[in-house]
């Protein structure tokens, strides 16, 4: 039956774009009708726009589109496995006893912002090559350390990210695909190094991890045949109210609960176990990086498909926002300033005393939760401001920017949707809408700490600076 | 005095939400007044126009809203754009409502599997884009939008043809599908007369002239004005005369056109003829004395069209209500005017309506101007200027432009009426307003207090302004009719019942000196 005969057998059903009320009539007589949010494309930007129409030409789009899919096979397929822990010289590629990986796109020391200059400098001497901060500083601008992103060693580190040699990791492996990912223990919340707190009371807690948590979660992890499926413990907490991003509660619980038999296996002392489980206990933040793991492991594994569109790093440093894209291969970074993060701040602070957004923690959005499943998390709402409603609104505005669903992690409130998965450059491009990060609040001075938590966004920027690249790079 | 900008980065509304909200923003207390608009190049001109271009009205892209206002005093200031703000507040409603916000065609057809067809109004620069997107998405077109380039329009129809889609539009903003009117169009019954139409308000006026009988609409398909264009070759008229033919509810087939290019009208009448179905043609322009020729009716004017098309949908002639033209009233006029009082201006917001008229005139009148004539020789050299007998039809591309239609907003139309009713030589002003979903929600009365002034100012200068309003709707139509029509009639409006009618009047008004 031709489309025509068929559009006079049913109900008209619209899809209205631009004037409200042509909507409203067609409501009003009784059909349905579903209001397009229209802003002109590329937010009106002509050049932007021709790159687009560019990259629409039917034998490029039929390239995009299928290594696109390819893409987010990947990421929905990827089933990131725990399977220990370990110290970074041990196990993170490239790393060696100088060297101090950091969150975002490559940076200089001479660039660093305060949080992340607090961070390299208690590292430096918590690794023993300097013995004061001061000294640290000099160590640091001497050219003796190798700084690095996270990003280009496998690695995630939550805010400042900053990764020294004899630091513990998590070792998470890609069962699917068998690539590895690493990420930093938390130090749980407020006063630590990756805010860029450095006092004796940080570094002191940095030993204790190196020389007792550390180890033990390491050994235990030995008792564990097929190691921990990250995946499902992360689809059970977003379905008890976590977004894995700033709220935690569930995935903490769920993932202590999994190493506690394996913990009790080793042969610490009662007193080092008791220790380690109150350390856990004391912020629900224990599971933060862990899920940072999970989404590095699925998005490496997406990374480098020729004439791919999707997004698979998004990462800051406090002074610079870079993103990643699959079909530009390696390390090409994409950034722009860092934003501003706008939410709640804990008593006594002021909108001026925050940093600007650092962390590679944006790796959770990149995979499809934090920001992006917010609709999962009402409990989340009140910590980054806002109600309900616009929490549900932010998941589907996601929609608009993403090119498929994960089925594997899903939403109940949202009838079971999976979470918006592989954000395209071109979408973003076309819609204006930017990603929405949802994250904590450094102070920008080195050596306090966090102050708050929010929403933030990437800068456009990044995105036409990838835009013109692809299409470039797109036969 | 102060001027102060606000550019607004990266926020879009439709030009018909800043004409509301333009004007709440003027009514603000120790305002002068305020420009709000997006940063198109022609909304940086008027700006600049009243004096108030700076810098940032230059680097504004047309992704940003531009708020000027200008302040009788600086200490206000703050206040008038806390107020202003609080007027743009639609959006966070929208979200906090939790409503699903589609950005997109594709985001919204994906995730509302029933969709089935795009009723597209943005501004003409994008529509074509959207248009191709809902193409792509599988969905009827029905593109509201003017400004859009012919080859454009070939392509999406092509496009749409080959995937057996409904392309409806650029430029006639007109159809009702299953009874549902989608952008402008009247509450008429539903019945047994399908209507392809390649111009938005003949369309119009052709369902309420058949409602009016008391008969019925299947199907109403706009097909856009330029369908019969040489370049388009009819694409979609074929396409939907196609689907009228197969459709079961169908008896009879109205087509409607503005002057079609003669090749194209060809094609058309030849696969009208090979239709199991009759078919009235409507296209203005064309010879009254045009033979009937098996299936096919050819009637140039829209009521005796209408008739054509109840009589073959199985009413009587004896059982309709003609509303014959009362020729008396011409004499009663004629009388009222002064010789020096030659002209007609028709001024128009429905565009085949403007073209009937201009028809109807140039049957028997000569010196008759328009800015959508074909024939050079009538075309206006200046289209803000009249001369001789002038049909203006202001919802054409030239005065469209960034603006929303006039049946939505009037004020293009009301300007130069007010021009034209303070020349001596005007013997009479022709109107059109026009009801139903979509246009102006009082047509008649944003045009009351103009037409008071006038013709107190006629009356002062000792001379008789004659108006004939024509008000197209139907009596199921949300706006009242019948108090419309009123509205009109307490100011002096003398009312024609009919497009045809209307322009008749017109002419044998002014015909006293003037036979041809």
């Amino acid at each position: 039956m031709s489309k025509i005969d068929k559009l006079f057998g049913e109900d008209v059903n619209a899809v209205n774009v631009g004037i409200d009320f042509i909507s409203d009539d067609i409501k009003k007589q009784g059909a349905s009708s579903t209001n397009v949010d229209w802003t002109p494309p590329a937010r009106g930007n002509e050049k932007l726009m021709a790159l687009l129409e560019s990259l629409n030409d039917p034998a490029k789009k039929e390239k995009i589109d299928a290594a696109n899919k390819e893409a987010v096979e990947r990421i929905i397929n990827s089933q990131p496995i725990l399977i220990g822990y370990d110290q970074a010289i041990n196990c993170v590629p490239g790393m060696t006893a100088t060297t101090i990986l950091h969150a975002g796109p490559p940076q200089e020391w001479k660039d660093m912002n305060g949080p992340m200059r607090g961070a390299v400098t208690g590292a430096i001497v918590f690794e023993g090559l300097a013995s004061t901060i001061e000294e640290a500083e000099e160590v640091a601008a001497s050219g003796k350390i190798t700084f690095s992103p996270c990003h280009e060693h496998d690695t995630v580190g939550s805010m400042a990210g900053v990764t020294s040699a004899s630091m513990y990791m998590h070792i998470i492996k890609n069962k699917t695909y068998g690539n590895i990912a690493y990420t930093n223990l938390s130090e749980q919340l407020a006063k630590i190094l990756r805010f860029g707190a450095n006092d004796q009371s940080v570094i002191d807690r940095l030993v204790w991890m190196r020389d007792i948590m550390g180890p033990m979660l390491r050994d235990a992890m030995k008792f564990s045949k097929d190691g921990l499926d990250l995946r499902h413990m992360l689809s059970e907490a977003l379905h008890m109210g976590d977004e894995c991003h700033n709220r935690n509660i569930a995935g903490t619980r769920t993932l202590i609960q999994a190493l506690t038999p394996l913990i009790e296996q080793t042969d610490y002392s009662t007193k080092e176990k008791v220790e380690v489980f109150d350390f856990v206990a004391s912020s629900d933040y224990f599971s933060g990086p862990t899920w940072m793991g999970l989404c590095k492991c699925a998005m490496d594994a997406a990374h480098g498909i020729e004439n791919s569109t999707i997004v698979t790093t998004m990462a800051r440093n406090g002074v610079e926002f870079g993103i990643r894209v699959s079909g530009m291969e390696g390390h090409t970074w994409f950034t722009g300033p860092s934003q501003l993060v706008v939410g709640p701040l804990f008593a006594g602070y002021k909108a001026e005393d925050s940093g600007l957004d650092i962390g590679d923690s944006a790796i959770t959005e990149t995979y499809g939760i934090g920001g992006f499943a917010m609709a999962t998390s009402p409990a989340i709402v009140p910590l980054v401001g806002g109600t309900l409603e616009e929490a549900t609104g932010h998941t589907i505005n996601m929609l608009n920017i993403t090119t498929t669903t994960n089925p594997n992690v899903t939403i109940p409130a949202l009838n079971f949707m999976g979470i918006p998965t592989g954000i395209d450059v071109r979408k973003v491009i076309e819609t204006g809408i930017l990603p929405l990060i949802n994250t904590a609040i450094a102070h920008k001075e080195p050596g306090i700490g966090m102050i708050g938590a929010g929403i933030t966004n990437p800068p456009f920027e990044v995105f036409e600076k990838a835009l013109v690249a692809l299409e470039k790079t797109i036969k | 005095m102060t001027v102060e900008i606000k550019i607004k980065k990266n926020t879009y509304f439709d030009s018909v939400s800043l004409m509301s909200i333009s004007a709440k923003a003027n009514d603000i207390d120790h305002v002068k007044q305020v420009m709000i608009g997006m940063g198109t190049d022609m909304n940086k001109e008027v700006i600049r126009n009243v004096g108030m271009g700076t810098n940032e009205i230059e680097e504004a892209s047309t992704g940003d809203l531009m708020i000027a206002v200008e302040t009788e005093e600086q200490a206000s200031i703050d206040e008038i754009f806390e107020e202003i703000d609080t007027l743009f507040d639609r959006k966070v409603d929208s979200v906090a409502s939790g409503d699903a916000i589609y950005k997109t065609i594709p985001s919204a057809a994906q995730q509302n599997a029933q969709s089935n067809i795009a009723v597209i109004s943005v501004n003409g620069m994008y529509a074509v884009r959207e248009a191709q997107k809902a193409l792509d998405n599988d969905l009827h077109v029905m593109l509201f939008s003017d400004n859009v380039s012919i080859e454009d329009e070939v392509k999406l129809k092509q496009t749409a043809h080959e995937k057996g889609l409904l392309m409806m539009g650029p430029d006639c903003g007109t159809a009702i599908i299953n009874g549902v009117g989608l952008s402008f169009a009247n509450k008429v019954r539903r019945g047994n007369i399908g209507v392809v139409a390649a111009s938005g308000t003949g369309a119009q006026e052709m369902s309420v002239r058949i409602h009016d009988f008391g008969y019925g609409i299947s199907q109403l398909i706009g097909t856009g004005g330029r369908d019969l264009n040489e370049k388009v070759g009819g694409i979609m008229m074929i396409d939907g005369m196609r689907a009228l033919e197969r459709d079961p509810s169908t008896e009879v087939i109205v087509l409607i056109s503005k002057p079609p290019a003669k090749s194209v009208e060809e094609k058309i009448i030849k696969i009208a003829k090979e239709i199991d179905k009759p078919v009235v043609v409507f296209f203005t322009g064309g010879s009254k004395e045009q033979q009937d020729d098996g299936n096919i009716y050819y009637r140039p004017h829209s009521k005796d069209a209408a008739v054509q098309a109840v009589l073959l949908a199985g009413a009587k002639e004896a059982d309709l209500n003609l509303h014959p033209l009362d020729l008396t009233l011409v004499e009663d006029i004629q009388a009222k005017l002064s010789k020096d009082q030659k002209y007609i201006r028709g001024l128009f917001c429905g565009g085949t309506l403007c073209d009937e008229a201009l028809y109807t005139a140039m049957e028997k009148l000569d010196d008759v101007y328009s800015n959508i004539a074909v024939d050079a020789e009538n075309k206006l050299t200046d289209n803000n200027k009249s001369k001789a007998h002038t049909f203006i039809d202001f919802g054409s591309d030239e005065f469209t432009a960034g603006k929303p239609h006039p049946m939505i907003d009037p004020s293009t139309r009301i300007e130069r009426f007010l021009k034209e009713a303070a020349d001596p030589e005007v013997a009479v002003i022709l109107m059109d307003f026009e009801l139903g979903y979509g246009s102006n929600a009082d047509p008649a009365g944003v045009m009351v207090p103009a037409i008071k002034e006038a013709k107190e100012k006629a009356e002062k200068e000792g001379r008789h302004l004659e108006i004939i309003g024509y008000v197209l709707g139907t009596d199921e139509d949300p706006q009242n009719m019948e108090e419309q029509v009123q509205k009109l009639k307490d100011v002096g409006v003398t009312i024609a019942i009919s497009s045809q009618d209307s322009g008749i009047l017109a002419r044998e008004i002014v015909l006293g000196g003037e036979k041809k």
